[in-house]
């Protein structure tokens, strides 16, 4: 199992904003990729989860070991903490012995029956990425995981990532805060940004 | 599929779900017809079947942006896309789910509301099979345009604009299974071709839907 992305462009609406990302990851590799706002680190992520098309290049990736965190935490507020673990579980067939490991293991299990909108921002992030454990996929796609996490549970994923990595999986982490994963590479978007589009558009072309 | 089917069903009789809304807007509908029209019974009797499948069309309508808009907006879409789930399985859960918690209790208190209208004793049965088998084309053809419209914000308008005339044959021949027999005529015509029609829906707009989906995602 491994993730090559060769000459990779990236699109976001209209514009191009990543030109010729080029990586290659083994089995228990970890790649944390780094550039300021806007350089294109979720578009890359999206990218190569599949839920948006390359503009160019080659990505070579088994889209069924991917397991994608963004932005939001894919919380149901009305749900309990078990049962939106225990819903993922049944999406991935992995079943209820997996969820409750997981709670256990993410200490989520003092608050399983509490339903989810009752929930901080750090728990419901918790929560999020617990599904990632959950899936027993081995390709993490996490976009800025630690975001509202305090420093003891920053530290709790940081190790969830490195005994993932050491398990023999794959994460790609795109993220502002360094984060404390010994194996891992570091990636910085900044030097694939493409430079501004100079080629005329054709419909404006025709129009004027 | 089944847990997907599972968690849309407990999300709509949770608080904020959907479930009471198609059923509570059919009955104002349906109740306030006697107040606009006047207690003519024979008037109303007349325009019951059409009165109750224009009421249901409506109130499945109403709950149609849920479908998908609460998803992606929490992020759940772009995870069930990257899931073992197959997307054309997907959209078709999600419209069962919606069939079961609008088109069955929709279908389970239409006689009630038929009576308040005076519908004629025949018409009952026809009534309930008709909406049974019609209100899932409702939801399925509605699952499309919910798939095709789930990156547009506030897109309700849109939604019921591509989706009213595609409802179009399934209210002609469900209100025609209702109101032939109320004439003395065979009914059931009019039923197998709205059957036929449902049984279309279901088995061709969970691939339509995955294809809307998938475009709307990049």
């Amino acid at each position: 199992m491994s993730l090559s992305a060769k000459n990779i462009d990236c699109r976001r609406g209209d514009r191009l904003v990543l030109a010729g990302v080029n990586f290659t990851l083994a089995a228990g590799e970890c790649l944390i990729l780094r550039g300021p706002n806007g350089v294109g680190k979720s578009t890359l992520l999206r990218v190569l989860a599949g839920l948006a098309p390359a503009a160019g290049g080659k990505l070579d990736v088994d889209p069924d070991q991917i397991a994608y965190a963004g932005h939001l935490d894919a919380i149901k507020a009305q749900l309990t903490v078990a049962e939106n673990l225990l819903f993922w579980a049944g999406v991935y067939g992995t079943g209820a012995a997996a969820a409750q490991a997981t709670m256990d293991h993410f200490g989520l299990d003092i608050m399983a029956d509490r339903f989810a909108h009752n929930l901080s921002a750090g728990q419901k992030r918790r929560l999020g990425l617990a599904r990632l454990h959950l899936s027993g996929r081995s390709i993490w796609l996490l976009d800025e995981p630690t975001v509202s996490l305090d420093a003891e549970h920053v530290a709790l994923f940081e190790a969830a990532f490195a005994d993932h990595c050491a398990g023999g999986g794959i994460a790609i982490i795109s993220t502002h805060l360094d984060l404390a994963i010994p194996s891992a590479r570091t990636l910085d978007l900044g030097q694939f940004k493409s430079r501004p589009q100079t080629e005329a558009n054709p419909f404006l072309e025709d129009f004027v | 599929m089944w847990a997907l089917f599972r968690r849309d069903l407990a999300l709509a009789v949770r608080s904020g779900g959907g479930f009471g809304l198609a059923l509570a807007f059919f009955l104002i509908l349906v109740m306030f017809v006697p107040f606009g029209v006047g207690s003519d019974r024979a008037i109303l009797a007349r325009i019951a079947p059409g009165i109750l499948w224009i009421g249901a069309l409506l109130a499945s309508l109403l709950s149609l942006d849920r479908i998908f808009q609460l998803d992606s907006e929490d992020g759940t879409l772009d995870v069930l896309a990257t899931s073992p789930l197959p997307m054309e399985g997907i959209t078709a859960a999600k419209a069962a789910a919606h069939w079961v918690t609008t088109g069955v209790p929709l279908t389970v208190a239409a006689p009630v509301l038929g009576y308040l209208l005076g519908l004629p004793a025949p018409a009952y049965f026809w009534l309930v099979a008709s909406l049974f088998t019609g209100t899932l084309s409702l939801s399925f053809i509605g699952m499309f345009g919910a798939a095709l419209t789930v990156g547009v914000k506030r897109g309700g308008l849109l939604l019921s604009l591509l989706v009213l005339p595609l409802y179009v044959p399934t209210l002609i021949f469900g209100a025609q299974s209702v109101v032939r027999i109320t004439q003395g005529l065979d009914p059931t015509p009019a039923w197998m071709l709205l059957t036929g029609l449902s049984l279309l829906s279901v088995a061709a707009m969970p691939f339509a839907g995955a294809m809307a989906l998938r475009a709307n995602l990049r």
